[in-house]
């Protein structure tokens, strides 16, 4: 598959409030493939490019009732069935004694499946990003706020979207090279 | 937040103001990136190490001999080992406490110690996680306790508050090293495009994952840092509840009270906040943080430690009544045991270090006076390990039968495996400090003024 060899356009915004203007009217436009990047979560700028829900919480759900059935059957299996342990005359499947390994489980597939779920559905790690090719980009993880068109927009066009762009009055505009 | 700050006009701020996303960035990471090492660091960390070398001596020669090298003897069969353990987990309490209920409660000061408060969380529990084990007498069959299939055809006793505390520790290790690793993630990317060393580049680079700032990143992670926080509250709850049931499930007096979860965990916050101040004091001052971890972060660590100090009294009070009220001989002789038996020094100690000496932190020149707390908190440390002694030894001393009463006396084995655990812990913490941010850069971005002005743009 050949690629395009330009990824996107990128301006370069001073403020969280300039960008979250910029990706609002990017998006009003009608540009959709876009992404913004900021050094800390900015309320809001998710929304403003047209992203609304995530499937983390669906995720972080489906693993706890795993961890809680797996932590239940497990002792279930272990205590009263494979190996039936007769403790103080208690019946073999004891609830009350089950129930804080169930909820450890529970809360250690919740959070590992928290970590890596959230991880796997934003693609992390990802060892080479287009967007690193641009030198100013260093500083999204400092101060800078930036705001990208990627080249696969149904929109895109090299010269009306850079024009765009400048409309938006961003600090500086650059090419990022895929 | 804004109303709070209108009530007491003379609060400090979370942070200094004159701040920028700059100049935060820099100061948090050039620590790490462009400060030279100190000697001082050097001396610290030598000396730290040392006493860690001292502590794998004792666990080889543990090894080699088992546990009789230690003062353990029957009927006292939970000495330092337990002791230490209880201790160590207890204070990782607070680190948890901080980055998970304060963020769900929204309590914006913890953005400043969580990071710090998490790593100390972590190398406390490693250093509690060693006791159990070097316990068993046959650490290395500690692999016996998870349940694997296996060719005795046996599989492990459920129903057991031991088994409950390996899941619970376990999990517990587990999640707080997830939570704290994801929220260095930003600023593991950070660190990899101001680092100038290409091989500092390289191996922040890989830790950080691609971490590149995506809004849509942000989203889930955000998602996912609350769902962590909203697990990890309970889950700190339940571990130290779970450590008390090891003891309240027995049926030795001294232990066998329902008293024993709530004041457990009221215990290991005080114990864990005292850990966070020795820490914060210190760490501030030389590394010039002043400006993030302020006033009002150390006067609100005082007031958590003296809230839960007074539940702690109350767990203390609650006890000796039931000594009385329960009409139980041995539930009354513990009581009498505890005030005029052999270890009475101790409990005396314990009540002075617990209960009267943290009094002094209802005067308000006190807590905001950052050598006043260091010595508190460093009191509150020795009465929480007295507390966990006496828990231990005195009531497992004199129970039931006086032909099985006995004296408890730790050996230089015991002394040196817990002193050395304390070196094991401030290695760990110089090391972090060292080579990781020990504050949340991005979190302390977002408690700036400049980025709270366009969240009410947003909603508008």
């Amino acid at each position: 598959m050949k690629r395009d060899p330009i990824y996107g356009i990128m301006a370069e915004f001073e403020t969280p409030t300039a960008l979250l203007d910029a990706a609002r009217r990017t998006y009003q436009a009608g540009y959709r493939k876009i992404d913004a990047y900021t050094p800390f979560p900015v309320e809001g700028l998710a929304e403003e490019i047209g992203f609304h829900h995530n499937a983390v919480a669906l995720v972080v759900l489906i693993a706890g009732i795993i961890g809680a059935s797996t932590g239940y059957l497990l002792q279930w299996y272990c205590d009263a069935y494979s190996y039936p342990l007769n403790i103080g005359g208690r019946p073999l499947n004891s609830w009350p004694s089950f129930i804080i390994i169930t909820f450890e489980l529970t809360i250690l597939f919740g959070g590992i499946s928290a970590v890596l779920g959230m991880l796997a559905l934003n693609g992390l790690p990802m060892p080479y990003h287009p967007v690193f090719n641009v030198p100013r980009f260093a500083l999204a993880s400092k101060d800078r706020f930036f705001l990208i068109v990627f080249s696969s927009d149904g929109k895109y066009n090299p010269q009306q979207t850079r024009a765009f762009l400048e409309s938006l009055q961003p600090r500086s505009i650059q090419e990022v090279p895929s | 937040m804004d109303d709070s700050r209108k009530l007491t006009v003379e609060e400090p701020p979370v942070i200094e103001p004159g701040h920028t996303f700059a100049s935060v960035t820099e100061k948090i990471s050039a620590i790490v990136l462009t400060r030279p090492t100190s000697n001082g660091w050097f001396v610290g960390f030598g000396i730290a190490f040392l006493v860690t070398m001292a502590m794998l001596y004792a666990i080889g020669y543990l090894f080699l001999r088992g546990v009789g090298i230690w003062g353990i003897t029957i009927p006292i069969g939970w000495g330092f080992a337990i002791v230490n353990f209880v201790w160590w987990i207890g204070i990782g309490h607070a680190g948890t406490l901080i980055s998970a209920i304060l963020l769900l409660l929204r309590q914006q000061w913890r953005n400043s110690i969580n990071r710090f408060a998490e790593a100390m969380t972590l190398f406390a529990v490693a250093c509690a996680g060693l006791f159990p084990v070097l316990h068993l007498g046959r650490p290395w069959l500690a692999y016996w306790l998870f349940p694997y299939p296996n060719s005795m055809n046996v599989w492990p006793q459920f129903r057991s508050p031991l088994m409950w505390d390996v899941f619970a520790v376990s999990t517990y290790g587990t999640i707080s090293l997830l939570f704290w690793f994801m929220g260095l993630i930003p600023d593991l990317g950070t660190l990899r495009d101001r680092a100038i060393h290409p091989a500092a580049r390289i191996i922040y680079g890989m830790l950080a994952m691609g971490w590149r700032g995506s809004a849509r990143h942000w989203h889930r992670y955000e998602t996912a840092y609350l769902l962590m926080a909203g697990l990890a509250t309970p889950l700190v709850l339940s571990v130290h509840t779970v450590v008390s049931f090891d003891f309240a499930v027995g049926i030795v007096p001294g232990w066998h009270t329902t008293i024993f979860p709530p004041y457990f965990v009221a215990g290991a916050i005080y114990s864990g906040f005292a850990m966070v101040l020795m820490l914060a004091i210190p760490i501030r001052k030389i590394y010039g943080l002043e400006d993030f971890i302020t006033e009002l972060h150390l006067q609100n660590a005082a007031k958590v430690m003296l809230a839960t100090g007074l539940i702690v009294a109350y767990g203390y009070g609650i006890e000796a009544f039931m000594g009385w009220y329960s009409g139980d001989r041995y539930d009354a002789f513990l009581l009498w045991n505890r005030l005029h038996g052999p270890y009475h020094v101790f409990y005396y100690a314990l009540l002075a270090c617990n209960i009267f000496i943290p009094q002094v932190l209802w005067i308000r020149k006190l807590r905001s006076s950052p050598v006043g707390l260091f010595l508190v908190s460093f009191v509150v440390l020795v009465g929480m390990w007295l507390e966990r002694f006496i828990i231990v030894v005195v009531s497992l001393q004199r129970d039931f039968l006086n032909s099985s009463w006995g004296m408890y006396y730790p050996t230089r084995w015991d002394w040196i495996t817990f002193i050395g655990t304390i070196g094991m812990f401030l290695a760990a913490m110089f090391l972090f400090c060292r080579l990781l941010p020990m504050i949340s850069i991005f979190e302390l971005r977002t408690l700036l003024p400049q980025a709270e002005g366009k969240a009410e743009e947003a909603a508008e």
